[in-house]
């Protein structure tokens, strides 16, 4: 693989080699006509280099991932680092220079940016300010204390005659070296830690503080370069108070200007509805623009980056669609994996040229002493007043991992590259001193942190799901204490995190979200939402199995078993078009009963179809690991699948397994609700419940139509045409388990396949206008693709229907022409029974449903859904299953 | 600050109190200057009036509650011992607290109480367990935005059905705990000037 990579390499440069002796001759030549071939290596050789390092780095990336052992044991940036300096060799030997090295401008222009955005773009916003102090003391304190103390001790050093007389540096330049190598580096940490899964608190605290340190290296390297610069002896005492000064602008600035950045994105983000195309690249232009301005006014860029990413993201995925969610991840986690391969190559290459170092090993090795002794020492020091005040105090063992995972990086030696020979004599050494405390602390320290956190047994991190009932307690938690801290009268800081989310609901989220986000922002409905989705594909996937033995056999729905021959996981591998599933509905026989399930499942469908691809972004917004591209879905939903399962068996089994014991407690349950919920359904609603039901589902959407009338037709089908859909569903649920005779519990676990495909069709069918759209623009690529989720969700569709759907697809056929005229008909058949027909309804289509029903159709067609109503009544068994279900469209459907 | 232990003797039953909830001799003269200060008629008790008075409280969504549970069984008011036998639950748990003798009465700041207090916020009719109807209150309360009434129901469901095993449709105690275990309730709740 190497060397494939470097034949790759030397192509080009042997190209470039020849290219400019061929050149003239066949310039001189009187050409026959038109060149047939010409090589233009130079035209290209920029950006063509820079593809093939990041190329080369990618394949090394994947060769070291063929092997499990390998990258279990040695991190990715040891190995990186290596492969670099084995490149640089090769490149050395064959140019006989060394070429490509770590450019501190290319370095801090490119390949910082994405890393320090990635980072805090995801950085676990509360866990960060819970442990803010923490981090802010170790990142100022600790870095000063770090920079002063080196510096000092090294000079001390010299003086001792260990440092061999020909480094001629004074206690400045020994400053200056000791605050450019005393900052942990955000790169090393994170390529570390990343790997090692510490716990949470200790993540954030050595990694907070090597994103945040980056303002204090920042203007300790300015003021003691400036001073070297001036010389010793002009340093006014002025001087010393503007670059203390300078500390505050700098880092004060440098959140600033991040913050405003921030503010923009966020503000400008809300108003892209309609070109959704372009809400990644703002995200990154604006935090881009966030970097460079800071770097312009000198201000700490990589406080400016985190700053703009902490405080944007709220926002911002709120205002972006999922589609442009994802893709902002994949960007991000893809530009700052490859910037941080290229730097970690690129600083093995930069190692090699050793016309740029000189060695001293007096220098080195104390250097190397001192860093780690200073590290633990200011560590323990600071752990020691910061466990005063800490709720739950650092360990030993904490700080001992702490002053161990201080890695130094591409920052330290991209700064010391900047230092001018002219002034600073000593930079050679300085130079060779800080590849050797780069390369020990990223190999050594990185090779060997593993193992240390292993024996010494630190807490790693857990990560188990988030449950209900703990998001919800959390907030309950949360708001307990800020309580108490008011009775208590001391605020502290739980009362500010109090106050500033009324703050930023109040105003901050109004002003920054679009409205249609705002309003169904909240981490309780949140995690309810995409537990919802987790349930819903576990089931689906369950159901597949579930199907063939228990599907088959059910006796109350004897018009399944034609469609429970096809497995759903056959069907789910048949994915085929939409189009193609469709054919096979055609085929199947039609009922009366049947043509009214199809009409059912049309308007499920066209209601359900628009959650279906919402529910993939916001599944993995919160899984960054996962590999949420659409193809893999499968895989990790089954794997999802099982660990849930496991989690959740207890109440998996009581849905969908016993029969007895759920059923009746259930239903008194349903009793209470209807009691303490007017609008709810109680006992026997069909009659009342109707009328009732519809009537409100008519107003929510014509408030809602009002709203964003103005809005583009695809948002409609975003924001608000979902609503209808979810309350339909809703309702449809509640319809089920006030109906519920529950004996046929499996069921709701039965899918039937070919329903699915009629479903599938379905959407566009059903279709009001701005489904249309859809149609034509997704439903081949979606379709088959998303067929988990177009499963899940036919599914639910189905358990809440209960009903065979997939006979009536003639019905379906029909509908495409005239879709509001085919469904009016078949509308009002339900309303006697329950409130569907506002399902999936577009507006109007329901007001049509509805005023058909109030008119006329209601009694005799009753009669006729007599049987089919009995049907339903079975498969509407488990309301909580159902009710999982639906939410899961209502959440969908709002956002 | 000086007077700080001459205040600790205006204190009645100081050392009962200390003993009961744990609290430092600081910690005690602060909470009783906060108590004199929220009383504001000099009764030598805290109604209801006087904690709804605090600001921040009215706009916490669990404010009524919390202030409720300084009035156990009803009550109308609450002295100072009340006062501070509440706010105990809320002292960090410290090492010498785990190492108890088991003779004495678990600490008021053990896990369980911590819990215990949560759970009987929610449990309104105190019948030992959340029903659904409790919980769907408690959402209402907490889930701020416009979400329907039956999506909310939904949620109730969903989470009422997460926690139970039972399978008596309600959280008890016991359920309660559990859904929770994995959470670090000591961290969560305490509050670090409550020493």
């Amino acid at each position: 693989m190497l060397r494939a990579a470097l034949s790759l390499l030397a192509l080009p440069l042997a190209g470039a080699a020849e290219q400019p002796t061929q050149k003239p001759e066949s310039l001189g030549e009187p050409l026959p006509g038109l060149e047939l071939f010409r090589w233009q290596w130079h035209e290209v050789e920029a950006p063509y280099l820079v593809a093939l390092w990041i190329l080369v780095a990618s394949l090394a990336k994947i060769v070291f991932h063929l092997s499990r052992k390998v990258t279990s044991l040695v991190p990715e940036s040891c190995l990186l680092i290596l492969l670099g300096l084995v490149l640089g060799g090769i490149v050395l030997a064959v140019a006989k220079k060394a070429e490509y090295q770590l450019e501190p401008g290319t370095f801090f222009l490119f390949l910082l940016p994405p890393i320090v955005l990635d980072s805090g773009y995801f950085m676990p916003s509360r866990l960060f300010f819970d442990n803010l102090g923490a981090i802010l003391t170790y990142a100022v304190v600790g870095t000063l204390w770090n920079a002063f103390t080196t510096g000092a001790a090294l000079w001390g050093l010299q003086q001792a005659g260990l440092v061999a007389p020909r480094v001629q540096a004074g206690l400045l330049d020994f400053l200056l070296f000791g605050s450019l190598i005393s900052a942990v580096d955000p790169v090393a940490v994170l390529a570390v830690f990343e790997e090692v899964h510490v716990n949470e608190t200790l993540f954030i605290i050595v990694f907070g503080e090597s994103l945040l340190n980056d303002a204090v290296t920042v203007v300790l390297y300015k003021v003691c370069n400036s001073f070297v610069e001036m010389g010793s002896a002009n340093v006014q005492a002025t001087d010393y108070l503007k670059g203390v000064a300078s500390l505050f602008v700098v880092s004060l600035g440098g959140a600033a200007v991040g913050l405003v950045f921030a503010f923009l994105l966020a503000l400008t983000t809300r108003f892209t509805k309609r070109v959704r195309i372009i809400e990644p690249l703002l995200v990154f232009l604006l935090a881009y623009a966030a970097y460079l301005t800071a770097e312009m006014a000198s201000l700490s860029a990589i406080l400016a980056v985190t700053m703009c990413g902490l405080g944007c993201k709220k926002y911002v995925e709120a205002n972006i669609s999922h589609k442009s969610r994802t893709t902002v991840k994949y960007t991000m986690k893809t530009l700052a994996s490859c910037a941080e391969t290229v730097i970690f190559m690129l600083l093995g290459i930069s190692a090699v040229d050793s016309s740029k170092w000189a060695w001293d090993s007096g220098l080195v090795l104390g250097t190397l002493i001192f860093i780690l002794f200073f590290r633990a020492l200011g560590v323990v020091l600071q752990t020691w007043v910061l466990n005063q005040f800490r709720l739950v105090p650092l360990d030993k063992i904490d700080q001992v991992v702490m002053s161990y995972g201080g890695l130094r990086g591409a920052v330290a030696f991209a700064l010391v590259i900047l230092l001018d020979r002219t002034k600073v004599p000593a930079k050679d050494y300085f130079v060779a001193t800080t590849i050797v405390v780069v390369f020990f602390t990223v190999i050594v320290q990185g090779l060997t942190i593993k193992p240390l956190v292993k024996w010494l047994k630190v807490k790693r991190s857990e990560h188990h799901k988030p449950t209900l009932n703990q998001e919800l307690h959390e907030h309950t938690f949360d708001h307990i204490l800020a309580a108490v801290e008011d009775v208590v009268g001391h605020h502290g800081y739980h009362y500010w995190r109090d106050r500033w989310e009324q703050f930023d609901k109040k105003y901050l989220s109004q002003l920054l979200m679009r409205r249609s986000a705002y309003r169904i922002r909240d981490q309780i409905w949140d995690v309810y939402y995409r537990l919802n989705i987790r349930d819903a594909i576990s089931f689906v996937d369950q159901g597949g199995h579930v199907l063939s033995s228990t599907g088959l056999t059910l006796p109350s729905m004897p018009s399944r078993n034609s469609m429970a021959e096809t497995s759903v996981t056959n069907l789910l591998r048949e994915s085929g078009s939409g189009a193609c599933l469709d054919l096979q509905v055609i085929d199947t026989v039609r009922s009366g009963r049947d043509r009214e399930d199809a009409v059912m499942h049309h308007l499920l469908c066209g209601g359900l179809y628009k959650p279906r691809r919402r529910y993939k972004a916001s599944c993995s917004r919160h899984f960054i690991s996962e590999d949420a591209q659409e193809r893999q879905d499968k895989e990790v939903f089954q794997q999802n699948m099982k660990r849930r399962l496991e989690s959740f068996k207890s109440t998996k089994h009581n849905i969908c397994f016993t029969k007895s014991k759920p059923r009746p407690r259930k239903t008194g349950r349903r009793k209470k609700d209807g009691v303490a919920n007017a609008e709810a359904t109680n006992g026997k609603p069909r009659d009342l419940g109707f009328q009732d039901t519809a009537a409100v589902i008519l107003t929510v959407e014509s408030e809602e139509e009002e709203e964003d009338s103005d809005s583009s037709e695809t948002e409609k089908e975003d924001d608000e045409g979902i609503i209808f859909v979810a309350r339909a569903t809703s309702e449809v649920l509640q319809e089920g388990k006030v109906s519920g005779s529950l004996e046929v519990c499996p069921s709701p676990r039965i899918i039937p396949p070919s329903p699915t495909c009629a479903e599938k069709e379905l959407p566009w069918k059903s279709g009001q206008g701005d489904l249309a759209v859809y149609v034509s623009s997704e439903t081949t690529k979606i379709v088959p693709v998303d067929m988990q989720t177009g499963w899940n969700q036919s599914m639910s569709s189905l358990e809440s229907l209960a009903s065979p759907p997939c006979n009536q697809a003639p019905t379906l056929t029909c509908l495409p022409p005239h879709p509001r005229g085919a469904e009016e008909p078949q509308a009002p058949l339900y309303p006697p029974s329950d409130p569907h027909p506002s399902f999936a309804f577009p507006p109007s289509l329901a007001k049509a449903g509805r005023s058909h029903s109030e008119s006329s159709a209601d009694l005799p067609q009753q009669q006729e859904l007599q049987p089919l109503m009995g049907h339903k009544d079975h498969t509407h068994l488990s309301p909580g299953t159902n009710s999982h279900w639906c939410i899961q469209f209502n959440r969908g459907s709002r956002l | 600050m000086g007077s700080r232990s001459s205040h600790a003797a205006v204190i009645p039953d100081v050392d009962s109190i200390r003993r009961e909830t744990g609290f430092s001799q600081a910690s005690l003269v602060r909470l009783h200057h906060r108590f004199q200060a929220l009383d504001r008629n000099k009764k030598g008790y805290l109604s209801r009036m006087d904690l709804q008075q605090i600001g921040a409280l009215a706009v916490n969504p669990l404010g009524d509650r919390i202030i409720e549970s300084f009035f156990p069984n009803g009550s109308q008011r609450v002295d100072f011992p009340g006062f501070v036998r509440v706010l105990a639950h809320f002292r960090p748990v410290e090492d010498e607290d785990t190492d108890q003798d088991p003779k004495k009465p678990e600490p008021l700041n053990s896990r369980r109480n911590k819990l215990h207090y949560a759970f009987q916020l929610y449990d309104l009719d105190r019948d030992g367990k959340i029903s659904r109807h409790e919980m769907l209150q408690v959402l209402r309360l907490m889930v701020g935005v416009q979400v329907t009434e039956e999506q909310l129901e939904n949620i109730a469901d969903r989470t009422v059905q997460e926690a139970d095993e039972d399978g008596d449709g309600a959280v008890s105690f016991l359920e309660f705990t559990k859904s929770l275990e994995k959470m670090d309730v000591e961290q969560k709740m305490s509050i670090r000037i409550l020493k």
